[in-house]
């Protein structure tokens, strides 16, 4: 079916503060039909002088949800996500399109074969996968899944509440962190880059038919499509998506 | 580039702009790359810039597979890079 996506005009319910840069923005979209975890909407600011700037923000919600949560990482001297992250209030409007994408997708009903879930995330890459594991847990349907999270430091660690209980409440979900530049005393998880002993480590047997999908800056998601398809994961089960430099 | 690293992004990213010309999910649309033969997904496509113009990349051997421009309410696509497209009709 042929669709054109419009702009349409959203209100902000709630602003989560989720670390010291990350915002997660609840928008109230009246004219918002329905999306699949993993998809994303374009943003677009409009300037007084008819100046327009637009990046694109996955989505961190479930369909479930009655409103669409964007996550948001304030990047510095960046042209959009300031604005989102510092400027933007509850009861402001906020011009956006979507659903976009079909490509880095996940949803149970897509589930023929109960293929084993590998995410793994870097930063604020973590928004799109979180939509997959809130999705996941509404519609309870148990898929062996394990998250690798790579942060820089403990403070830095998007979700992290709500991903300990979740994991607390599935056995089916298991969830390792690795923090990368800076660690609290008592850390017991890893301290280093995502690399292929890490992955050995965690990632399913390639025989468990695995999908995977990774999704952060692009030389972590490059190195983690790299690591396992040198495991043995077929390429058309690894699906990736970049952050670029974080999004601006 | 900012702060020295590259504004590389998928061409998953590109998926609204291209919806302003194709009313499909062109993410998912497949095209056959001029320089290698070889078949992607737009979304597996490195896309560079973003915005106003975009050039999307092959991963496998960097032709620019296809270029999208849209100034002053006219939209340039330059589709040279690309010898077969193939777009799935469903709802995006």
């Amino acid at each position: 079916m042929a669709q054109q996506l419009k702009w349409q005009l959203g209100t902000v319910v709630e602003v989560r503060i989720e670390t010291p840069t990350v915002k997660s923005l609840v928008l109230d979209l009246p004219d918002w039909t329905t999306h699949q975890p993993g998809q994303h909407v374009d943003v677009r600011l409009t300037a007084e002088d008819g100046y327009q700037a637009q990046r694109s923000y996955s989505i961190s919600s479930p369909p479930e949800d009655h409103h669409v949560s964007l996550t948001v990482e304030s990047v510095e001297n960046g042209e959009v996500s300031p604005y989102l992250t510092e400027v933007l209030r509850v009861g402001d409007q906020l011009e956006l399109r979507g659903p976009i994408g079909g490509y880095f997708v996940w949803t149970t009903a897509s589930l023929s074969d109960r293929s084993p879930l590998l995410l793994v995330a870097g930063g604020s890459g973590i928004a799109p996968l979180m939509a997959m594991l809130r999705h996941r847990a509404a519609s309870k349907t148990m898929v062996p899944t394990r998250l690798l999270y790579s942060s820089r430091s403990f403070d830095e660690i998007i979700f992290r509440l709500e991903l300990d209980r979740l994991a607390a409440e599935d056995p089916s979900l298991e969830v390792f962190h690795t923090l990368t530049r800076q660690q609290p005393e008592d850390w017991a998880g890893y301290s280093r880059r995502i690399d292929r002993e890490m992955l050995d480590e965690i990632a399913w047997r390639p025989e468990e038919n695995p999908l995977a999908y990774t999704c952060g800056p692009t030389a972590l998601v490059e190195a983690v499509a790299t690591h396992l398809q040198n495991l043995g994961y077929e390429p058309g089960n690894i699906k990736t998506e970049r952050f670029g430099p974080t999004g601006g | 580039m900012i702060n020295g690293r590259s504004l590389r992004l998928d061409g998953n990213a590109a998926g609204g702009l291209l919806n302003e010309v194709f009313p499909f999910d062109m993410t998912t649309a497949e095209v056959v790359c001029a320089g290698c033969s070889s078949t992607k997904m737009i979304a597996e496509l490195m896309l560079y810039g973003h915005g106003m113009g975009s050039v999307l990349r092959c991963p496998g051997c960097d032709t620019a597979v296809l270029r999208i421009t849209h100034i002053r309410d006219i939209y340039r696509l330059d589709l040279s890079g690309v010898t077969g497209l193939r777009i799935y009709e469903r709802a995006s």
